[in-house]
């Protein structure tokens, strides 16, 4: 459904971000994309959707190449992939409910959107994803008014009503605490199961990785090092995608005293919080 | 990383051990070259003790002025609104209209324009064309570009209306650009991410993050029209400026002074509506 084929992004800093990735995503498959900061993990999926526009190489979406598509055809390609990010992206100053209906904005017409006459069925569906989500009472509120497990339930919300064939994932629990990370990971993939929908999921928590995904492909700068399923990643594996570092401590739960302890570190303290819950 | 001597053999991070380190510490200075510095900040008081020395002060003219000024002032401690009330209220009137109408058209300019000149939504000559008209509505000062409307459309208030809207072009795009420039762009990406169009892009992406600022912004220029438009009438772009001027050629400081307050009275009133405005579109 989505074949990534050498792509290459180099920024106009000179940064290669990518360097000629090959990936394929088959329907219904929920994929973890980890690696350490700066690996390309966000160039690729914003390469997916064309947010950065990618130097050369194909990205076949339903058979269709992305990288070559004028702006007409890259929107309707676009209203196929849902997108969640980071520091949720909602905007802030509208409702729960436009927030969640501007996922319908490659559907309708300008003045409909507008005037936010959006068509019955759509309406519709926003209250079922809110419901769905779990924000019912918060329809009206608006989105600088929700916390942030709230605000990403909207962005889940939005990039489902698109009626998307994959979504695209950009750390999604980054600005979460643990609890509400794994909430959110899990109606993520409950999600993706129930719509038989595939997701790359950018994510730097390994270990939520592993619960959540049926495959983890490692990124290091710009190439992939590791494509597999959860139960193959090792300390060996770990330190090819990440670097030297001691990764049994996590398991041994080390007191942060003893732990080997960088800033940079993914066995972050939100993961081994993570696991004391 | 600082590499110390800790308690744990493989550890990155270190909390003790400070008796090497400095103990006092200043920020660096904007200018790293001591010199100049020191050149520049004393270059600056000569010129300013120069300057000043500059200037001619005539004592006698002032001790005559300062008769003239306690009249003035007088004025305003009995002023006169019965005696040409009137004028006043026709000069009044005049004025609200050609801030209103100069607001609204100035607004409805400055939009497109603003928008135009913001470097993350323009095309780069879409963007000069924008900034370039920016640069010359903020480039002439109300007065000339008043004096300039009066020479063309002849005295009266259509001359002022101009000047104003063409003032508030200047002012408003300019800012308006700046805000459209410094928006969050994750919240406009992700309406791009959508497959919105780019017209749903404006109007999901963009607007909702810039309509506060467009609205205090607005009613911002809305009382300084309304001053302005007191001065562009000095030159006879009509409203309240052409009653205050004829009421100071006239030597009826009274009359001034009840302008004056009247001016002041709507400025005022108007900043505390637009602030009570402002907080509520926040």
């Amino acid at each position: 459904m989505l074949e990534i084929k050498q792509l290459v992004k180099k920024y106009n800093t000179g940064d290669l971000a990518l360097n000629s990735v090959d990936l394929e995503v088959q329907k219904g498959q929920v994929m973890a994309l980890i690696g350490p900061s700066g690996a390309g993990k966000s160039t690729l999926i914003r390469c997916v959707n064309r947010l950065v526009a990618p130097t050369s190489g194909e990205i076949l979406f339903n058979g269709e190449n992305i990288v070559k598509m004028r702006s007409g055809k890259l929107r309707r390609a676009r209203r196929n992939m849902g997108m969640i990010f980071q520091e949720f992206a909602l905007v802030e100053r509208l409702t729960v409910m436009e927030n969640v209906l501007s996922g319908r904005l490659g559907y309708v017409g300008f003045w409909r959107s507008y005037l936010r006459k959006f068509p019955r069925n759509d309406i519709k569906g926003a209250f079922r994803l809110i419901e769905k989500v779990g924000l019912d009472a918060m329809t009206n509120k608006r989105a600088d008014e929700l916390s942030g497990g709230q605000r990403q339930r909207v962005g889940i919300a939005r990039a489902l009503i698109q009626n998307p064939d994959i979504l695209l994932v950009d750390e999604p629990t980054a600005s979460l605490d643990p609890k509400t990370s794994r909430q959110i990971m899990r109606l993520i993939t409950e999600l993706c199961e129930e719509n038989q929908l595939a997701a790359i999921i950018n994510i730097h928590d390994v270990a939520l990785a592993q619960m959540f995904s049926e495959r983890i492909v490692g990124l290091r700068e710009g190439s992939i090092v590791y494509d597999g399923s959860p139960d193959d990643l090792k300390p060996d594996v770990l330190t090819e995608i990440y670097g030297k570092e001691d990764w049994t401590a996590v398991r041994e739960r080390k007191s942060i005293k003893d732990k080997d302890y960088k800033i940079d570190d993914v066995s972050s303290t939100e993961e081994r919080m993570a696991e004391m819950l | 990383m600082i590499n110390m001597p800790t308690t744990s053999p493989n550890s990155g991070v270190s909390v003790q051990h400070t008796s090497a380190l400095p103990d006092s510490w200043s920020p660096p200075p904007f200018i790293k070259n001591q010199l100049l510095r020191w050149v520049l900040l004393i270059g600056l008081f000569v010129y300013l003790f120069l300057s000043v020395g500059s200037l001619e002060v005539n004592w006698n003219r002032i001790y005559e002025g300062l008769d003239r000024g306690a009249k003035f002032i007088l004025g305003f401690m009995d002023p006169n609104f019965s005696g040409r009330w009137t004028d006043i209220s026709e000069g009044i009137v005049e004025s609200l209209v050609m801030t209103v109408t100069s607001t609204v058209i100035g607004i409805a300019i400055s939009i497109p324009i603003g928008f135009g000149a913001a470097r993350n939504l323009a095309p780069l000559p879409v963007y000069l064309f924008c900034r370039g008209i920016i640069a010359l509505s903020r480039s002439f000062q109300e007065i000339i570009i008043a004096i300039l409307f009066v020479a063309i459309f002849g005295f009266g208030p259509l001359a002022g209306v101009l000047t104003l809207s063409f003032a508030t072009i200047g002012f408003l795009s300019k800012l308006l650009a700046e805000d459209i420039e410094s928006i969050d762009k994750s919240q406009s990406e992700a309406i791009q991410a959508t497959g919105s169009g780019w017209w749903q892009w404006l109007n999901y992406g963009i607007q909702p993050q810039v309509m506060p600022r467009l609205i205090g912004l607005s009613l911002y220029r809305l009382d300084i029209n309304f001053r302005e438009s007191a001065v562009v009438g000095l030159v006879g772009a009509g409203g309240i400026g052409a009653t205050l001027n004829t009421a100071f050629d006239r030597y009826e400081y009274d009359t001034a002074a009840a302008i004056l307050i009247l001016i002041i009275g709507i400025v005022m009133l108007s900043e505390y509506i637009s602030g009570y405005i402002r907080a509520g579109v926040q």
